[in-house]
């Protein structure tokens, strides 16, 4: 891909725009549209590109398949523990309000945990079906 | 039409994408922009991806096969088809104020999530907190399909470790 410095030069340019963008949706998705799951997506996206431009060895550099397949599990596993976490303390399972004192603060709270959960999972998830496409050969 | 149509796989991948990213602006005018969102990164973004990884493991065209007319599926198609249309006429229209949909669960969730929720957001409220549990599904099911695929497909290293060759073809599952 050195051949096109267009395009280089352009994505890495867009690479950390396409990330932050991706960051805003998921921590401003109580006041604007979006959340984990388009979060999650656009992560991924920003990795393909990153993945198109300098190779598929370069972003395993920076996310290896393990951390990938890992972070997919901790997603859910941590989406499932704010509702045990509720159960704890006396609530229905997912019942926010019991997290903290006031009820707004303890729903805000769960949301913004299990939305932080879903986004983890769909871009680990996003990036794990990547590689394995990406990384397989025909001749193997 | 023309994706069923066509033999080259690269060009049926392409105009998949194209219909994705029409269906994104069209959700964006019904104004639902987190569908459209979701719509134009998955549909348009990484299917188009992965269909392309497939393409380059496997072949680019498709293997002709003689056509045969079968009247009896197409019988089946239209009676099922005449019998969708006939139901969407019971369907309230586009944006009626008194469609069920409307008066029952929406104004609670629009007077009340507000106060009880504390977020101006009502989608990410509904979704992530009257549904709650769905939500929870839904992490779930897309954390399958990864699991799936890493079946299916081996472990995403690069060339590395030797899979179970077998596995050439579509992985189990895409992401919803």
């Amino acid at each position: 891909m050195n051949r096109y410095i267009v395009l280089r030069v352009i994505s890495s340019l867009m690479i950390p725009i396409i990330l932050i963008y991706a960051f805003y949706i998921q921590f401003h998705g109580e006041y604007s549209p979006g959340g984990g799951f388009q979060a999650g997506i656009v992560f991924t996206a920003a990795f393909v590109v990153y993945t198109l431009l300098y190779g598929l060895e370069a972003a395993q550099r920076a996310i290896p398949p393990e951390a990938a397949h890992a972070l997919s599990a901790i997603g859910v596993l941590l989406f499932a523990a704010f509702g045990f976490a509720t159960m704890l303390l006396g609530g229905n399972f997912l019942e926010y309000k019991v997290l903290l004192p006031n009820d707004q603060a303890g729903e805000t709270f769960g949301i913004i945990g299990i939305e932080l959960g879903v986004g983890i999972t769909v871009a680990a998830v996003g990036l794990t079906l990547f590689y394995s496409f990406a990384g397989r050969r025909t001749g193997e | 039409m023309a994706i069923v149509r066509i033999r080259s796989l690269l060009a049926v991948t392409m105009l998949t994408g194209i219909y994705s990213l029409v269906v994104a602006v069209l959700f964006v005018l019904m104004d639902a922009p987190d569908v459209a969102l979701t719509e134009a990164a998955v549909g348009a973004g990484l299917m188009v991806i992965l269909m392309l990884g497939t393409i380059a493991l496997t072949t680019r065209e498709e293997r002709p096969h003689r056509m045969r007319h079968n009247l009896m599926a197409l019988l089946v198609v239209a009676v099922t088809g005449a019998a969708l249309i006939y139901a969407t006429l019971d369907m309230p229209r586009f944006g009626d104020p008194e469609a069920p949909a409307h008066v029952h669960l929406s104004p609670r969730f629009t007077q009340e999530s507000p106060e009880e929720i504390g977020i101006p957001n009502m989608v990410t409220s509904v979704l992530a907190s009257y549904r709650g549990i769905d939500t929870l599904g839904e992490a779930v099911v897309v954390f399958a399909a990864a699991v799936g695929v890493l079946l299916v497909l081996g472990s995403g290293a690069v060339r590395g470790r030797k899979t179970s060759g077998r596995s050439r073809g579509e992985g189990g599952d895409q992401a919803p």
